[in-house]
């Protein structure tokens, strides 16, 4: 059951709003307007010459093979980070919430990549794999693997998910270890009582438990993996090759920035920005129902 | 503790008021994406042009890869605080002509500041680039390199190769051996995929690019480079690149360090790389001119210069300008320009500087920073080899590079890949038309 509070002015509850209103529309509504209206135009680089031209970009960008393919990536790529970022965390936030030695040193160096900044965090990655220079790539090209994410594009994905997830693991871990934290010792023991196991305790009891944690963590996963993670692939391997880590954020990044299309650009960042409108639609509506409160 | 601070701050800035000449110093804004020793060379520039009198200041700024510091420039117009001066990539040349308004053109600005400036003293296949098809220079050659080939000598002897390959198929026997004598993860590489073997591959066999001279006569030039000499050499790279006697380097010049490391010894690069490799190559080395396909009539024809001039920015102060026109006087010296091509590798942009070169016997002592030149000068330039001029090109490059990617991949064939290479870039080409008008 909601509480609700009853204002007996009726200008207090909008001027106890307005500070966070003014947020919102100077800071979201304001922008993405922006972006709309630029989707109808036809700009130069410098902005000298602009012209209306209605549906034209979506036109021509709904004509491209390409696009297509990168909204292929972009589900491939999103789905393998979403999950793996958030098992892998789960995983270890479990282990970390036992009765540990030095329990507080684990958590510090769990949190630390959160710190580092995505296009950081991809050079790292870009430099350990990095097919004839890389301290990780030369051990297993010794190993026999063909080890070069240059051309395959396989290999090429699987490096900038292994970077996007190394990075985001951090804050799904910090989350997922407060989620855990915040479960009642009594309950599971009381399962313990009863006579279930570990791993029964841990999807009967712990999971359903965590369920808030986790649905909150899945909503942020998915808009970080459609806009966070630009950087990430800048630095690794720049939409390559052929195209193959082109997701939907860089290709609107690659349009605009280095291609100077900004009316392109923008009705991409449009089409993004409705689709990931939809998909959080979708998680509060449908997922969140399945989610224990 | 705010107060204290501003109390501070206070008694800095009077400090420093004091400090202060009596006259106003007029500061020049220059963003730049030099690193390495040329970020050092961009700098002394600065410093001794800043001590060579004393109204004006140059403030260099670096701003990241070529990319990098155009987008930056951009955004900065638009929000009107764009730098004085700012150094653009050959490939942005389209983008920046088109922008009228925005720029400031180089003659133009001479003629204004009365500095004296002689279009004639540079070299044609620099300013060419960089010119109207009237003969008016936009921007001033800053950088100017051109692709050769590098050769690690030691590993060549090593392997049994007795002469520097001069053509493709010498090329590959060559890279063959070198993989046979232990070099088995590259027989030969290059960076910069598409201007390797796309762009300055074309001019080499005088082979369009795209139609009008390769862009350089107008916008609605539409792109050639899928014939079948084109087709069979990407055909040749797929099939070394299968056993690693051809190793693909990726689009930007990240895998130089492949060369200096003794692991590639034979490599495709700008001969703007020999400040670098004098520094990191622990063996004998020399450049030699790009290998060219013996059956293709016309072959070598002339090399296409890359590298970066300096843009002038529209809507500043007279007073600057002059400042500026002043700043390129002085970099054309006969002695500073060839002192900076004797150094980086870079090509001298004047004709003096050259001479002064050759007469002072630098060549004969280091052939080196020589081979991009005898590339340049090869033959008188046709349409084909005179440059290229194409819209969107920072970004074509990119396309074009996936191109090539996917037929190395195995997902495309040659003929497919460039086929699809061509169709993407003339749709680019048509949009920037649009915009260019």
């Amino acid at each position: 059951m909601e509480k609700s509070t009853v204002f007996n002015n009726r200008l207090l509850p909008y001027l106890l709003l307005f500070p966070q209103l003014v947020v919102i529309i100077v800071f979201f509504y304001w922008p993405a307007s922006q972006a709309v209206w630029q989707s109808f135009l036809r700009e130069d680089a410098f902005g000298l010459v602009s012209e209306f031209v209605g549906f034209e970009n979506y036109q021509a960008l709904f004509a491209q093979p390409e696009y297509y393919r990168s909204m292929l990536t972009t589900a491939i790529f999103s789905s393998l980070v979403a999950t793996l970022s958030l098992s892998i965390a789960l995983l270890f936030a479990t282990q970390a919430d036992k009765n540990l030695k030095a329990a507080g040193a684990y958590k510090t160096l769990m949190i630390w990549p959160y710190a580092v900044a995505p296009a950081v965090a991809g050079v790292l990655w870009f430099f350990m794999f990095q097919p004839s220079l890389g301290m990780l790539a030369r051990p297993l090209r010794g190993m026999g693997v063909d080890w070069n994410p240059l051309l395959n594009s396989t290999h090429a994905m699987i490096l900038v998910v292994m970077a996007s997830v190394w990075k985001q693991i951090s804050y799904n871990f910090l989350f997922f270890l407060a989620g855990l934290q915040s479960i009642p010792r009594s309950v599971i023991e009381a399962g313990a009582i009863d006579g279930a196991g570990p791993m029964r305790r841990f999807w009967t009891i712990v999971f359903p438990l965590l369920s808030p944690t986790t649905f909150f963590l899945l909503v942020v996963n998915v808009v970080y993996v459609f806009f966070d993670t630009f950087g990430i692939i800048d630095a690794v391997t720049g939409g390559g090759p052929a195209g193959s880590t082109t997701t939907m954020v860089y290709k609107v990044y690659a349009d605009g920035r280095l291609g100077g299309d900004l009316g392109g650009s923008a009705a991409q960042s449009v089409v993004l920005m409705v689709i990931v409108i939809a998909l959080t639609a979708i998680q509060f509506r449908y997922v969140e129902r399945k989610v224990q409160y | 503790m705010a107060i204290r601070q501003f109390g501070v701050a206070t008694a800095l800035t009077v400090a420093l008021g004091l400090a202060t000449p009596a006259h106003a110093v007029t500061e020049i804004q220059w963003w730049h994406a030099m690193t390495g020793g040329n970020n050092d060379i961009v700098n002394r520039l600065a410093e001794e042009f800043n001590a060579s009198q004393p109204d004006y200041k140059v403030v260099p700024s670096y701003k990241g890869s070529y990319p990098d510091t155009m987008n930056a420039g951009i955004a900065a117009f638009r929000a009107g605080n764009a730098p004085h001066i700012m150094q653009v990539f050959e490939v942005g040349t389209a983008t920046m002509m088109s922008a009228t308004g925005a720029i400031k053109p180089v003659y133009q600005l001479m003629k204004d500041a009365g500095e004296p400036f002689d279009p004639n003293a540079y070299l044609p296949t620099i300013t060419g680039y960089y010119s109207t098809s009237k003969g008016e220079m936009l921007s001033f050659p800053f950088n100017s390199s051109s692709m050769v080939m590098w050769i690690n000598k030691d590993e060549l002897k090593k392997a049994g190769v007795a002469e520097i390959p001069k053509t493709w198929p010498e090329v590959f026997d060559a890279a063959r051996k070198l993989k046979a004598a232990g070099h088995d993860t590259c027989g030969f590489s290059n960076a910069w995929a598409s201007w390797a073997h796309i762009e300055q591959f074309s001019a080499w066999h005088n082979l369009p690019i795209g139609s009008k001279a390769n862009g350089l006569d107008g916008f609605d030039t539409e792109l050639k480079f899928n014939s079948p000499i084109h087709v069979k050499h990407l055909q040749n790279l797929v099939d070394l690149q299968k056993d690693k006697t051809y190793s693909y380097g990726g689009r930007g010049s990240a895998n130089e360090a492949r060369f200096a490391s003794g692991e590639c010894a034979i490599f495709l690069t700008s001969s703007g790389y020999y400040a670098t490799a004098k520094s990191t190559a622990k063996f004998d080395f020399t450049s030699a001119l790009m290998p060219y396909y013996p059956d293709a009539p016309g072959a070598p024809q002339n090399s296409i210069i890359g590298g970066a001039s300096l843009w002038v920015m529209g809507g500043k102060k007279p007073e600057e300008y002059k400042g500026v026109a002043k700043f390129f006087a002085f970099l054309s010296d006969t002695g500073r320009q060839a002192k900076l091509h004797q150094e980086s590798g870079y090509l001298p942009i004047t004709k003096a500087a050259y001479e002064k070169t050759k007469a002072d016997g630098f060549y004969a002592k280091n052939p080196i920073p020589e081979t991009p030149l005898k590339g340049l000068t090869n033959k008188p330039p046709t349409e084909n080899s005179r440059g290229l001029r194409f819209g969107n090109m920072v970004q074509m490059r990119d396309l074009w590079a996936e191109e090539i990617e996917a037929a190395l991949d195995g997902k495309k064939t040659a003929k497919e890949a460039l086929d699809a290479a061509v169709a993407r870039g003339n749709a680019m080409l048509r949009t920037f038309e649009k915009t260019a008008k």
